[in-house]
């Protein structure tokens, strides 16, 4: 589904991606660790195609597509979903509405009829249903004026809808309380799928232990410096970052 | 990076910028009492109309063109302006069938059409080219409900007395140096009167075209509303693209008896000048309304995208306790438009409140401002204001400024204000396309988003069209 080949990439000309290789099966969970400034969040927003970042060299192949060659709501129309880890505010404009033309946008490249709104409604209802979420935030403006643990509930609710083949998920569990964390976990659980993979960028273990991924790697200085399976996750909790990039020569 | 993002979505042409091949009867350029006879006559005024007209002259031959604005632009040579232009037609046409069909090709083009079987269902339109109205709508229907709905010069010949007892009782003629010219030389505009206790059936509004190389357009209208009546009123307009700037210089004045509503709606869409600042319409505009009565209310909503330069405050002046003025205002500039506008609420009556919402958007390299008054008088016992002005910057070689001033009097008075700076950043572009949005959508719902206050107040058939607007003053500024 996704191959990503010694990708490089910098932001103002300083290189924060030194050569990332990761490659994703369909159904997979990839859990990306690593301390701040690792790279984590610049990999997540590069996948998306954030234009703040130059790609300055290696390849990414997303179910046989040239990635870096598509525009970020090509991308998104393609399946790719990136939960932000500071979602954008937008005055004025709901949820719904936003999600309903998000959602349209893609029909509408399917050649598939646009949803009205009463239609929206109705599967938005049971995404929510789904998720055991009122709809509260729904008739909110996006991200405006909502609290953090609000912001990435809304993070997720977007997810259920759009329905991606890859999610990222960019810190989604930071600044949460344990039973944010565990909501948050509980819903990509629900949306696990063989079809479906997902790329958890945390720093913390601590979401990993309610969604127990499949693959666990570890970014130092813009590169993975090791993979492994849930065991690595809980030795980095138990043991912090440092003999790991002291490991790998990374300071 | 991001600038040169952002300024794509500016590159959408001037939709209204053609225009109609049609002979027309000029006046000589240049303004002199004669001139102000020929207009006169050419109207069939009354002598008293005449006189009025000439006095605002020479007010104005005494007066200077102000200069307090935060607008530049090249010194005017108003005796280099046609200030009469009509399309030639043998005599007035007493129906549409007498209505040189060019002129209803036209306002068609412009999606006004005039004929009974296509005309807009719910408005009644005024159709004003350059000098002339040429065509009003639902006259007859709207006489049944004792609504008079006119051309301006129509109703000073047939209702003097109304005319006569209203015409600058809000905006004095020596008010201010563009006032005093309209008043000398104004040819066309609506006139409303709505009598006692009627809520006006149908939405009324006046289209305004100019269309004749090197004139002015001096629009003049007058809206009374009786004790307890209701109206709502919309004005639009536009013009040919051209080198040349034109002047555009209105006066608009509202009176609201007792208990009664004036909604004013202003869809601006004069020709704003192309990307490098050539052409378009000077945009000096006066419009004020006075809340006479008790419990009366008047709301201003405008949606300003066009012109090269705007400048106007329409106002309120709250003289009838419990009385209210509203004042909800979208300015977009966008390449190198300037907009100095904002509003004016003056508080004379007792529990008078107001509110104002002002939403300016800069793109390109424009400048906009708001600048706003709040005047609490002395006998203003309890009165409120409210205040929120927000602007957003698209790109980053446009400015936006803003002047509130408020002058307090009377110590019960309450005073909000609330003001925001906000840039469409790259970052929100992104989150939008991110959900798989174009980025021309996502412009176009950032800048609705913060508008939304604004167009919900504007009545419903014109808030699509408004939105519409927007989305192509705008387009192209993101790329």
């Amino acid at each position: 589904m996704l191959e990503v080949k010694n990708l490089h990439a910098s932001i103002d000309e300083k290189e924060i991606l030194r050569g990332i290789d990761l490659t994703v099966q369909p159904g997979e969970v990839h859990a990306i660790m690593g301390p701040n400034g690792s790279g984590k969040s610049t990999f997540a927003q590069v996948l998306a195609g954030h234009p703040g970042y130059e790609v300055t060299g290696g390849s990414v192949t997303y179910e046989r597509q040239d990635l870096l060659e598509m525009e970020p709501d090509e991308r998104a129309r393609a399946g790719v979903f990136l939960a932000f880890q500071y979602p954008v505010a937008i005055r004025g404009i709901t949820n719904a509405y936003f999600l309903q033309s998000a959602v349209n946008a893609r029909r509408k490249e399917q050649g598939l009829e646009e949803l009205d709104t009463l239609d929206f409604a109705e599967m938005l209802e049971g995404k929510l249903e789904m998720l055991g979420w009122d709809d509260s935030l729904i008739h909110r403006a996006v991200n405006d004026g909502l609290s953090g643990g609000e912001k990435k509930r809304n993070e997720i609710i977007q997810l259920a809808v759009l329905e991606p083949k890859l999610a990222i998920l960019d810190e989604t569990d930071s600044g949460l309380d344990i039973d944010a964390v565990k909501a948050v976990a509980d819903a990509v659980n629900n949306f696990r799928s063989p079809d479906r993979s997902f790329i958890i960028v945390t720093h913390y273990e601590r979401i990993l232990n309610y969604i127990t991924p499949d693959h666990v790697h570890v970014l130092a200085g813009g590169r993975v410096v090791m993979s492994g399976d849930m065991k690595l996750a809980l030795k980095l909790e138990a043991e912090g970052y440092d003999w790991l990039t002291e490991a790998a020569g990374v300071a | 990076m991001e600038s040169s993002a952002i300024d794509q979505h500016v590159k959408q042409p001037y939709k209204y910028g053609w225009s109609t091949d049609i002979e027309s009867e000029l006046a000589p350029k240049g303004l002199n009492e004669d001139i102000i006879r020929l207009i006169s006559e050419k109207k069939a005024e009354p002598a008293w109309m005449l006189e009025w007209r000439l006095k605002a002259f020479r007010n104005w031959r005494k007066m200077e063109e102000p200069t307090w604005s935060n607008v530049t632009y090249p010194p005017i040579d108003y005796q280099a302006i046609h200030y009469y232009a009509a399309p030639k037609q043998q005599k007035a046409p007493e129906s549409l069938d007498d209505v040189d069909p060019k002129l209803l090709e036209t306002f068609e083009k412009l999606g006004i059409p005039l004929q009974e079987q296509k005309r807009l269902t719910g408005v009644a339109v005024d159709a004003v080219f350059d000098s002339v109205s040429v065509a009003t709508t639902f006259k007859e229907e709207l006489k049944k409900y004792g609504v008079i709905f006119l051309p301006i010069s129509e109703a000073i010949r047939e209702h003097p007395d109304l005319v006569k007892r209203y015409l600058g009782s809000v905006v004095p003629t020596n008010d201010n140096y563009f006032a005093a010219l309209n008043s000398a030389v104004f040819t066309d505009g609506s006139f409303v009167y709505v009598p006692k206790g009627v809520k006006c059936p149908l939405e009324l509004s006046t289209y305004f075209r100019i269309n004749a190389l090197s004139t002015g357009q001096f629009e003049r209208t007058l809206i009374v509303a009786d004790d307890d009546s209701h109206v709502s009123y919309l004005e639009g307009c536009s013009a040919p693209m051209r080198d040349e700037n034109q002047l555009h210089a209105a006066v608009v004045e509202l009176v609201a008896h007792e208990n009664a509503q004036i909604k004013y709606s202003t869809i601006q869409n004069w020709y704003p000048g192309d990307e490098g600042g050539q052409g378009g319409i000077y945009n000096f505009v006066t419009k004020r309304g006075r809340c006479a009565g008790s419990h009366s209310k008047i709301s201003w909503t405008q949606v300003e995208t066009g012109s090269a330069v705007t400048w106007k405050y329409p106002s309120c002046i709250l003289e009838g306790d419990n009385s209210i003025g509203e004042f909800y205002s979208v300015a977009v500039t966008n390449n190198h438009q300037q907009a100095d506008t904002g509003t004016k609420m003056i508080h004379i009556g007792k529990n008078t409140r107001s509110t104002i919402v002002s939403k300016g958007i800069s793109a390109g390299m424009s400048q906009n401002t708001y600048r706003g008054q709040v005047k609490i008088m002395k006998g203003a016992d309890k009165a409120r204001n409210y205040s929120q002005c927000d602007s957003m910057l698209i790109g980053d070689r446009c400015g936006a400024h803003t002047f509130p001033y408020i002058d307090v009097r009377n110590p019960t008075a309450t005073m909000e204000h609330e003001a925001t700076t906000s840039k469409v950043g790259e970052d929100q572009i992104f989150y939008c396309q991110q959900r798989g949005i174009s980025e021309e959508d996502a412009v176009s719902m950032i800048v609705n988003g913060f508008c939304k206050e604004v167009f919900r107040e504007l009545p419903m058939e014109f808030a699509v069209e408004a939105t519409r607007l927007l989305a192509v003053s705008l387009e192209g500024s993101v790329g």
